[in-house]
């Protein structure tokens, strides 16, 4: 038997956190990946000393740095609340979650900010060289923090590289080049700063059009739009690549989430590719796809390179198979067994610490030790408790990868047409790259959505449950902040909307 | 500076203020920090409420 923290708190525990790293999520990506586009426009002004390259950078540095001062610091609150909602799960982390997190202040947000102080403030106080290096800088130091940050969050989505201490509860980093280099923070790392500068090549292209469709800063909404649609069009061709291998990666290591993806109920070999469709209700209770228009056999041969290749579905997953490897999953009936001898394994470990019993101590330990890797499962009451929310996790993956693939249009139709010089004449074409810039950021956040609602119920990978991560307090108190910073950040995100547009409206010359 | 930037700053400041000294202090106290003096009291709390599910 099982018992747990009230589910509402784990809820709106869940819901604040959403709601913060969401909001937090909407000033990364353009810091990411518009510092790029601001440092290639200022190197082309040294270079070339061409005015209106100086103007476009500034104008476009401007539209940064709003995006920057709304968004700066919005990433702490997540700190806050790990502290006080997520005290378990800090705690069980150890310095593996604190040590990355620690570099990226230290060294990558530090650098950042300096940086960003001469790009603003030393226009007419460095030199033109010194001032370039420092864009650059800028550049680098953002890319640096969101390094750190997508470590450790993937080593949530894959922990190793660590050793468990039962006398401290906690997680204890052994091997620290092993998390750094893990696949999963590799591709986790080039797919976030790719979408993200993808992201911003569209907001380039976006207001650039906007100016073309209204006959302002043509000279210059050119410009932008050809270091943006190049910019993006080999960008989103490495997103498309780095999303491949991650999806490789995930369909190794979090195989539930990867069926999730697909809404694939039951796997099996010669498995098609769903393009698109619509997840019901199986007889069992259990959301799948069906309606669907799939490619025969291309999801066996993009994740294995093999058209013949095996693929678990949830089914699969929930009773046990064989991957394409050889290697054996057991069913989760089971995990939740050996889990709980774990668990068992670790009270009386503890009780025969405190009584002094040293050979009990080690048989308990061994015991222990035994079954770490199925600690999590331990938490859990049924094996449909592994199971994430199909349909969200399904629907998001399918928009983000459908609207990834519309911008890679969107970058080749622009490129073609500023190369033939016609752009201004295809007026839907300029609205549709308007249009494109909210997309970008539903995207963005579909992809968000995917990694950490697909992952559920784990927020670390088959050793912790979220229930069991949350601090044991009153539901009421998150809820209040849950509110409070409902109200604050719809009140930045408004501000920021309004002051971006009004300079929008002013445009570079301003 | 221009107006935008003069906006930006008043923005971050009393965003700064909301979050460190209304919120951090007011609502965000650190649970373990706030419950326990070292960290070995903070490890024993943990490790019970690891073990607590199993009964």
């Amino acid at each position: 038997m099982t018992e747990y923290t009230d589910i509402s708190t784990v809820d709106w525990s869940r819901a604040q956190f959403a709601l913060t790293a969401m909001f937090h999520y909407i000033f990364v990506p353009l810091t990411l990946g518009l510092s790029f586009i601001i440092a290639v426009m200022e190197s082309l002004w040294v270079k070339t000393g061409k005015e209106e390259w100086k103007k476009a950078t500034k104008f476009w540095m401007k539209l940064f740095g709003i995006n920057f001062a709304i968004g700066v610091s919005t990433g702490i609150i997540l700190e806050f609340e790990f502290g006080t909602n997520w005290s378990n799960y800090s705690w069980f982390v150890g310095d593996i979650f604190g040590a990355p997190l620690a570099v990226e202040g230290i060294m990558a947000f530090f650098m950042e900010s300096t940086f960003i102080a001469i790009m603003f403030f030393g226009w007419e106080k460095v030199s033109k060289r010194f001032h370039l290096t420092s864009s650059w800088l800028v550049f680098a130091g953002a890319n640096l923090s969101a390094l750190w940050i997508l470590v450790a969050n993937a080593w949530m989505q894959n922990p190793i590289g660590m050793f468990f201490n039962p006398d401290t509860a906690r997680n204890e980093m052994v091997d620290f080049w092993a998390i750094l280099l893990s696949p999963t923070a590799i591709n986790k790392f080039f797919h976030t700063v790719l979408s993200a500068y993808l992201l911003s090549s569209i907001f380039v292209i976006g207001i650039s059009s906007w100016y073309l469709l209204k006959k302002r800063h043509i000279s210059i909404a050119k410009k932008s739009i050809i270091i943006a649609s190049i910019f993006g069009f080999i960008v989103s061709i490495l997103t498309v690549y780095s999303g491949d291998t991650s999806s490789r990666d995930i369909a190794k290591i979090q195989p539930m989430k990867f069926a999730a993806m697909e809404g694939l109920y039951e796997g099996g070999t010669n498995i098609p590719l769903v393009l698109t469709g619509i997840i019901t209700k199986n007889k069992e209770g259990i959301e799948e796809c069906e309606h669907s228009i799939k490619v025969p056999n291309l999801l066996s041969l993009l994740t294995h390179l093999d058209s013949d290749a095996y693929i678990p579905g949830i089914k699969n997953v929930i009773e046990g198979y064989t991957s394409h490897e050889g290697k054996r999953f057991l069913p989760i009936e089971k995990r939740i067994n050996k889990g709980q001898e774990a668990i068992l394994a670790l009270k009386e470990y503890k009780f025969h610490k405190k009584n002094k019993q040293t050979e009990e101590m080690n048989k308990s330990l061994k015991i222990f030790r035994e079954n770490y890797e199925h600690f999590g499962y331990g938490y859990l009451n049924t094996p449909q408790e592994a199971i994430p929310n199909i349909s969200l996790t399904f629907y998001s993956f399918h928009i983000m990868v459908s609207l990834g693939f519309l911008f890679i249009l969107i970058f080749i139709t622009s490129c073609f047409l500023i190369y033939k010089d016609k752009i201004e004449k295809y007026r839907w074409i300029l609205w549709i790259n308007i249009i494109c810039i909210p997309l970008a950021y539903i995207a963005i956040q579909c992809g968000w959505i995917v990694t950490e609602l697909g992952r559920q119920p784990w927020v670390i990978q088959d050793l912790m449950p979220t229930k069991v991560a949350i601090t044991d307090i009153d539901t009421s108190a998150v809820q209040t902040t849950f509110w409070l910073f409902a109200i604050l950040f719809t009140t930045l995100f408004i501000a920021e909307i309004r002051i971006l547009m009004t300079q929008i409206k002013k445009g570079p010359q301003s | 500076m221009p107006s935008w930037g003069r906006k930006m700053w008043i923005i971050i400041l009393i965003k700064l203020f909301i979050m460190f000294a209304l919120l951090k202090i007011f609502f965000f106290s650190n649970f373990l920090n706030s419950k326990f003096k070292n960290q070995e009291d903070k490890g024993e709390y943990v490790l019970e409420q690891l073990i607590k599910p199993i009964k």
